[in-house]
């Protein structure tokens, strides 16, 4: 288990001026899903495109299942699945003839090729889809189709990038069922993210800001050590006691959920609640509880303008 | 053995798209099909029923026999008669007639003195004996049909005085190999062959990547281990089939309605198209690295279109061209398939006797696959 997948340290990928991804260390372990969790444009899309050997790194260096990128690059594309963002199969072949293309692409022998599709028609349900022109497919059905031939070559790392973006709720859940079978089977899975319900069902993850690692770990280390206290105010004039509270010093962030207000209080605090009371915005007669931090909260208190600590440059 | 059933992968799946896109398939079929009836029919140097307007000052029996001779050629076809000059001139102008015949009033006078007549030879640089007999006023901007009318100019007038034919002895003999009836067809099928040929084959490659790029395919066919000159062979392969289908059309149907001879042997004929297929293929390939979409690529098509239909002696003879154009000519695949297409088609030479041509398209099928693999980079950087 300690054996690492991916080992990269102080990567840098500029475009012109922009810094997609900077100085990023990261370390994933064989045999775990590992998160990137971040918004639109934090450059999780440009890690993984570097991590499989798509870009190069304008600084650092990469180490993928113990290859160096970039000059292993063709090595490592035997080893790993990728599977994109948008559909990238062909949406006028069918689901059948999008699974043999990727069999020949990949080289099997005639036999393999055969046996290998029947299997993974039958793991992803593809059966009744079989002849089906893929660009008639729904968006969960694509999904099943594209993942099916990212892991045709069986692949010792998959990457995933934001697989679930065009998913129902029920399909996400079978989806990430087939991933933990796949990892269970011993490969390594890096998948990005925006959803936080996804990114609590990973192993470990990172969450990435503008190109930068806000934070890392598993999901429980990351909810345990998080550097704000989490209190809900249960109250009847939310809208109102929400702006009074956002100029309150020590409060890192306010958020409306149905009839609660969750609030984010700096960590240094030993009693948030009496903290907050001081403040006399609150009714006294409003309850006030502690509550267990979720991922979120975590996202919250270190991206965007409520961040508790500074960038490393 | 692998890096086979890569290419076969991007074979099988060209196909499969091909046979599923009705309307390119469609093309494949009609393009040749409706452009060789069309111009097979449409193209042809030798004018005939000019519409020209006659103006005769004459009005006499001899000017309407003159004009009678003159529309018996079949050259021009008098449709519209005039009184005056400027009335003639306007007609000119605007483009009702493209000549005008003026016979003037002493016809008869000029008639007599003429050589032709035979009543002893007056000096012939005597103006006043020796003049013509009558004047064509033409519209010149066209060299084509000025020039046809220009032939009119030493019409024999023997059936007019009812003599016996032209005697005069021909400065010199011509004989006319392979089109002695000069009929202009059997000179542009081969040559359409060149032109369809250029048009589809690079039009089928020249989006074969951009396309790829477009619809998003390339991110998952630069993860596989898909070599790029495995990917621009695959995607190749297929067209050389739809390159001979439409040679095929073509040609067979060049010798069915419009009776092209051909002359050479199969052998040559698939060995000249089959270069030239190439060729054009990966012409269009190049332009595919080169174009971000498939917008540009059609654009950049049309570009190397015009002058392979215009330059490379399809239309116009290459010899006329000055030397510049013919530089440009030379490096186009399209103006070396012609020569040797004719050549197979309508002499039965033999591919490897015309050298340079040959060895041409082998060279840049090779040095264009070559910067086709080169230029498509298997990264997104």
């Amino acid at each position: 288990m300690s054996e690492l997948a991916i080992d990269a340290k102080e990567l840098t990928r500029d475009f012109g001026d922009v810094t997609a991804v900077s100085s990023l260390d990261l370390r994933v372990e064989k045999q775990t899903i590992y998160g990137f969790l971040g918004p639109n444009g934090s450059g999780k899309t440009t890690a993984i495109r570097l991590f499989t050997g798509l870009l190069k790194p304008s600084a650092g260096s990469i180490k993928v299942l113990g290859l160096t990128l970039p000059r292993d690059a063709n090595k490592l594309r035997l080893q790993i699945g990728y599977m994109t963002q948008k559909f990238s199969y062909y949406d006028d072949l069918t689901v059948k003839e999008n699974l043999q293309f990727t069999a020949r692409v990949y080289g099997l022998t005639p036999n393999e090729q055969k046996r290998r599709i029947d299997e993974l028609i039958s793991i992803y349900q593809l059966q009744k889809l079989s002849p089906q022109l893929s660009g008639s497919m729904s968006g969960g059905q694509k999904q099943r189709l594209a993942l099916a031939c990212s892991v045709l070559h069986k692949p010792k790392m998959l990457f995933l990038d934001e697989p679930t973006s065009a998913v129902d709720p029920e399909n996400r859940r079978e989806f990430w069922e087939q991933l933990f079978d796949l990892c269970d089977q011993g490969i390594t899975i890096l998948v990005s993210t925006h959803y936080m319900d996804e990114a609590e069902r990973c192993h470990k993850l990172a969450i990435l800001e503008n190109g930068v690692k806000r934070a890392d770990g598993s999901p429980n280390e990351l909810m345990n050590n998080m550097s704000a206290h989490v209190v809900e105010i249960a109250s009847n004039n939310l809208r109102n006691v929400k702006q009074q509270l956002l100029a309150v010093p020590k409060i890192v962030s306010v958020a409306q959920l149905g009839s609660h207000l969750r609030v984010l209080v700096q960590k240094e605090l030993d009693d948030p609640i009496t903290y907050l009371r001081k403040q006399n915005l609150i009714p006294n007669q409003d309850k006030m509880l502690i509550v267990r931090p979720s991922l979120e909260d975590v996202f919250v208190t270190c991206t965007g303008k409520n961040k508790l600590f500074e960038d490393k440059k | 053995m692998k890096s086979l059933r890569r290419i076969q992968a991007i074979v099988y799946k060209e196909l499969i798209q091909l046979k599923r896109d009705k309307m390119t398939f469609g093309m494949v079929i009609m393009i040749p099909l409706v452009q060789l009836l069309l111009f097979g029919y449409a193209i042809n140097t030798n004018i005939r029923d000019i519409p020209v307007g006659l103006l005769d000052n004459s009005q006499t029996a001899l000017s309407r026999v003159l004009k009678q001779t003159v529309a018996a050629t079949g050259i021009v076809d008098f449709t519209h008669h005039y009184t005056s000059l400027p009335q003639a001139q306007a007609a000119i102008d605007r483009a009702e007639v493209r000549a005008v015949f003026i016979i003037p009033k002493d016809v008869s006078q000029r008639l007599v003195r003429h050589p032709v007549v035979g009543f002893g030879l007056p000096p012939s640089s005597d103006q006043e004996n020796s003049r013509p007999i009558a004047q064509w006023l033409v519209d010149g901007s066209d060299t084509v049909i000025a020039g046809t009318i220009k032939s009119l100019r030493n019409m024999p007038l023997a059936e007019l005085l009812d003599k016996p034919a032209n005697r005069n002895t021909a400065t010199f003999e011509v004989t006319l190999l392979y089109n002695p009836e000069q009929r202009s067809v059997v000179n542009i099928v081969p040559g359409l062959v060149a032109v369809i040929l250029t048009m589809t084959m690079i039009m089928f490659t020249s989006a074969a990547i951009v396309r790829e790029q477009e619809r998003g395919n390339m991110e998952m066919l630069i993860t596989t281990p898909l070599a790029s000159i495995e990917l621009m062979l695959g995607k190749i392969f297929p067209y050389i089939f739809i390159g001979a289908i439409q040679v095929v059309i073509i040609l067979g149907l060049g010798h069915l309605f419009f009776n092209v001879p051909i002359n050479g042997g199969l052998s040559q004929l698939t060995l000249a198209t089959f270069l030239f297929i190439c060729a054009s293929l990966v012409l269009g390939l190049v332009i595919s690295t080169i174009a971000t979409s498939q917008l540009q690529s059609m654009q950049m098509t049309v570009f190397i279109l015009l002058p392979s239909i215009l330059l490379s002696g399809f239309m116009f003879p290459y010899e006329g061209m000055p030397e510049v154009a013919q530089y440009i000519a030379e490096a186009m695949p399209a103006t070396h398939f012609i020569r040797l297409i004719r050549g197979v088609v309508l002499r039965d030479v033999e591919v490897v006797d015309m050298t340079f041509d040959m060895i041409w398209l082998i060279t840049f099928t090779i040095i264009g696959l070559f910067i086709a693999a080169v230029r498509f980079k298997k990264t997104l950087d």
